[in-house]
């Protein structure tokens, strides 16, 4: 069935205590739902089946800060929601994520000159692990921002010894793997002319 | 029934306390702030016209503050108070009244003007009305319940008032 499939000798693996309590984290980060303006409905369908953002194990969205890990800043956070969110993010359980989601929540964006009532950037508010811009962002880029806090679970250290508790920088990667027929733009070119021949309407 | 004919009537019924205006796009009445309830409810109650329907309450602040353009503006600062009315008797029809109130009371700054309420005529005016406070700065004497109703209740000003200075800070968090 899967990759481990009779790959063991007598069933077990030997693997650092970090190593296998980071990889049950990371694929159980438990979003909170926290849809504050448009950049919701993209959340909403990154958790729908196209997407699925249950493939990463934090498709359980939770009603209680209590019993999630990552925060989804989700939308347009104004002065008199930031309040709200800093006291939900403070009853949040460690370790705690947050991803702010959209132009709003990285810098005000729209609203950034003329906005009387929106925050300008929620970093003001809450620290933020991952920024998604995008007004708003595509469930795909809403999905690599989610890796890249895996990325930094991956690299919690907190059982070693002498380790500051303070979470490392993401690594971003940037780095977009294509499949094999858009691999060069020779290719694509040749590609993209087939599928136009495909395309045509049959006589 | 145009909007000619709803002012004619309540020319007739109120003399000089209705004013027309046609300047934009269709006429609209411009109502004394003393008559405002009197008209209101003539309006409403009247079987010719008829308007059960408040649609919207909104508040404009003419206000010039460049002042190189103030002498081409064409008005003298004031606010204006607009009511959009329709009818269910008679379909699609409408009509707009106009309160015009100075920017302050007394000329005092920082006094709101006060203008009647209408929530005793329309009940929806009560949110439109609170709207109109919280963002205006419009006093509505007799409101039950006149507080903020999108911003804080601690927040400081009305926001869309052409001299509104944002806040430099609002609980610890840097707004500037």
């Amino acid at each position: 069935m899967g990759l481990l499939e009779g790959a063991m000798e007598d069933g077990f693996m030997v693997t650092s205590l970090e190593a296998a309590v980071n990889w049950a984290r990371e694929s159980s980060l438990w979003p909170m739902t926290f849809g504050l303006a448009c950049c919701a409905i993209e959340m909403m369908a990154t958790g729908g089946p196209r997407y699925d953002i249950d493939r990463f194990g934090a498709g359980a969205f939770r009603a209680s800060p209590r019993q999630s890990d990552l925060m989804i800043v989700a939308g347009t956070v104004n002065l008199k929601m930031a309040d709200r969110v800093r006291r939900l993010y403070n009853q949040m359980p460690d370790p705690k994520f947050v991803i702010a989601m959209g132009a709003c929540t990285c810098g005000g964006g729209p609203y950034y000159k003329y906005g009387y009532n929106v925050v300008k950037g929620v970093d003001l508010v809450v620290p933020v692990d991952v920024y998604v811009p995008g007004c708003p962002p595509r469930p795909e880029a809403l999905l690599e921002g989610l890796m890249r806090i895996q990325d930094k679970v991956r690299k919690m250290r907190e059982y070693t010894k002498g380790n500051p508790a303070e979470l490392p920088i993401p690594v971003r990667t940037g780095s977009v793997l294509l499949p094999d027929e858009l691999s060069t733009p020779d290719k694509a070119i040749e590609f993209l002319k087939e599928n136009k021949e495909k395309a045509k309407p049959a006589k | 029934m145009t909007a000619a004919e709803i002012l004619s009537i309540l020319q007739a019924e109120f003399n000089d306390a209705v004013t027309g205006i046609s300047g934009g796009p269709e006429l609209v009445a411009t109502v004394a702030p003393a008559k405002l309830v009197a008209v209101c409810t003539f309006l409403r109650d009247d079987p010719r016209l008829k308007f059960e329907m408040l649609n919207d309450v909104s508040g404009v602040d003419y206000l010039e503050t460049d002042p190189k353009k103030v002498a081409k503006a064409g008005f003298d600062p004031h606010l204006e108070v607009v009511y959009h009315l329709s009818s269910f008797t008679f379909p699609g029809r409408r009509f707009t009244l106009k309160v015009l109130l100075p920017r302050w009371k007394d000329d005092a700054v920082g006094q709101l003007p006060e203008l009647p309420t209408l929530c005793g005529v329309w009940q929806t005016a009560d949110w439109q009305e609170r709207e109109v406070y919280d963002l205006v700065g419009v006093r509505f004497v007799g409101h039950p319940n006149l507080v903020r109703i999108l911003l804080g209740d601690d927040w400081v000003g009305h926001p869309l008032r052409k001299d509104y200075e944002f806040p430099l800070e609002y609980h610890g968090i840097r707004c500037r």
